[in-house]
């Protein structure tokens, strides 16, 4: 159990421990994310500064902002079915709080130890899909409504090859539970050099490259951000909302890139820990206590990384048309995905 | 036990609810919406009997895929924000027998088969290797012939879609 600094924390500390550990590993990365990517990186590659006023270097814009948010008048639109429109936001944040639930941090940190946890985590991904298409039908609204059918289009779409490529990762770790797939990739050694372990980046790069392009489309992040395509749709599903609404759906869609880019650094680039042969350690028992504090900081310097290149390509293409984000996912994505698969089965019999 | 009792009751007290207002809710995108009330309510229940895959599989087919379509159909062609008349037809009160029937069938049909037996109260949860090592050991037959009809379903999609 839980015996950091050789504490024994009863069961009801270690829940109530672990809902504020939700509560930050959803928050923080979303407040960093803003900050870092979206004011100051954005602002770097078109040639400006960003927000400076507000504390050094506008480190504090965002606590601005969200005062600003939340003081604005909450407007309803009178054809709009009430009820569901004020749902909607909080189901689309719930399917995030839902998603870091399975998300291992340390040999201990963790928040659930599910045995399907991959299986889990692409299941109540597709929760957020309902909550965008009831903001998009009960706002009342033409591009509302556009907006959310393009997201569910869209969804159903990418989810399939983002679970074929995390099949790959199953077949070689034989897990499903995130927690044992981290301990497969640090434990494990390609031809017999485990200097940095097995981490399934190296051995499963096409399964790592169709799984981060299907969470850019997930996230309808550009290039895949037709769904709220302002050109054409003002802003999507996300038309009629304003205030404290709009800054749940604003929070949902950064926090989901930080929890999607936890998910994708657990799977592919060894999560929380370390190559297992640095210290000595062989299995998941003999791992040091203080892997329990390292662990969210590595986890949380992958997901770093991981957003980078989520942020750097949607702040460089432009947008899709619809039919070719169709076909590329249907016609280019999937039938890779399910190549690799077959590569990835045959292999893993022959060696 | 008395927790997963209390727990049960709930959720199904939920699902009870959710699905009455399924069939007398008077617009039809919230009838679906109550439709995934009810079939969280089961991958609820699937949890509490530590049916885990099950339950993960209930929430990934039912709530991300099917009701993800229905609601997609639906708004598509039909999608009224308000009260919808037309909605309920005359026919209405004749699945309340069959509904009764339908319900008596499966009860008699479990406490024919499982009569008194009960779950092993240890929690031993059936693994997703020990239902896999199922689905393709004994199993295998039941599995193919499923997977054919998955796949004649997806022939007659793609003959409608064609054009040509």
């Amino acid at each position: 159990m839980l015996s950091l600094f050789a504490v024994e924390i009863p069961y009801w500390g270690q829940s109530l421990l672990r809902v504020l550990g939700g509560l930050v590993a959803v928050l923080l990365p979303a407040g960093t994310i803003v900050y870092v990517f979206l004011f100051k990186m954005m602002s770097f590659m078109q040639s400006r500064l960003g927000p400076m006023e507000a504390g050094p270097y506008g480190s504090m814009q965002l606590f601005a902002e969200v005062g600003k948010w939340l003081q604005k008048e909450d407007i309803q639109p009178d054809n709009a079915d009430k009820r569901i429109f004020r749902m909607a936001p909080v189901v689309v944040l719930m399917s995030t709080f839902l998603l870091v639930a399975v998300v291992p941090f340390g040999p201990d940190a963790w928040f659930t130890d599910f045995e399907t946890g991959v299986f889990y985590a692409l299941a109540v991904s597709s929760i957020s899909v309902l909550g965008i298409l009831m903001a998009g039908w009960s706002s009342a609204n033409k591009y509302s409504l556009l907006g959310g059918l393009r997201a569910a289009g869209q969804l159903i779409a990418y989810e399939l090859p983002m679970v074929l490529a995390v099949i790959g990762v199953v077949i070689q770790a034989e897990t499903m539970n995130l927690q044992q797939i981290v301990v497969a990739q640090n434990a494990g050694s390609i031809f017999g050099s485990d200097i940095v372990g097995n981490p399934y980046v190296l051995t499963q790069f096409v399964g790592f490259v169709v799984f981060m392009i299907a969470v850019q489309a997930e996230l309808t992040q550009a290039p895949f951000d037709m769904p709220i395509a302002e050109s054409e749709l003002v802003s999507g599903y996300m038309t009629e909302y304003s205030g404290f609404r709009f800054l749940i759906f604003f929070i949902g869609e950064f926090a989901t890139a930080g929890v999607f880019a936890m998910i994708a650094s657990t799977l592919f680039l060894g999560g929380w820990g370390v190559p297992f042969s640095w210290f000595g350690w062989t299995t998941m028992d003999s791992v040091d206590n203080w892997m329990n504090v390292a662990g969210p900081l590595i986890v949380f310097t992958k997901m770093m990384v991981l957003v980078f290149l989520i942020m750097w390509i949607r702040f460089s293409y432009p947008r899709f048309r619809e039919d070719q984000l169709q076909r590329f996912a249907w016609k280019v994505l999937i039938p890779i995905s399910l190549a690799n698969i077959m590569a990835t089965a045959v292999l893993k019999v022959a060696f | 036990m008395v927790a997963q009792n209390i727990g049960f009751t709930i959720i199904a007290a939920m699902m009870i609810i959710g699905a009455l207002r399924v069939v007398t809710t008077s617009n039809v995108v919230h009838a679906a919406l109550w439709l995934v009330v009810v079939l969280a309510g089961a991958a609820a229940q699937y949890i509490l009997l530590a049916a885990e895959f099950v339950a993960v599989t209930q929430v990934l087919v039912y709530i991300g895929a099917v009701m993800v379509l229905f609601l997609f159909g639906t708004m598509l062609t039909r999608s009224r924000i308000g009260r919808d008349s037309g909605l309920n037809n005359s026919y209405a009160k004749l699945g309340i027998p069959v509904a009764v029937v339908l319900f008596a069938a499966m009860a008699l049909a479990l406490s024919e088969s499982f009569g008194t037996e009960k779950l092993p109260s240890d929690g031993s949860i059936v693994t997703t290797q020990q239902i896999s090592d199922q689905i393709f050991g004994p199993y295998l037959l039941p599995f193919w012939a499923l997977s054919f009809v998955l796949l004649a379903a997806v022939i007659g999609a793609i003959v409608l879609a064609r054009k040509d």
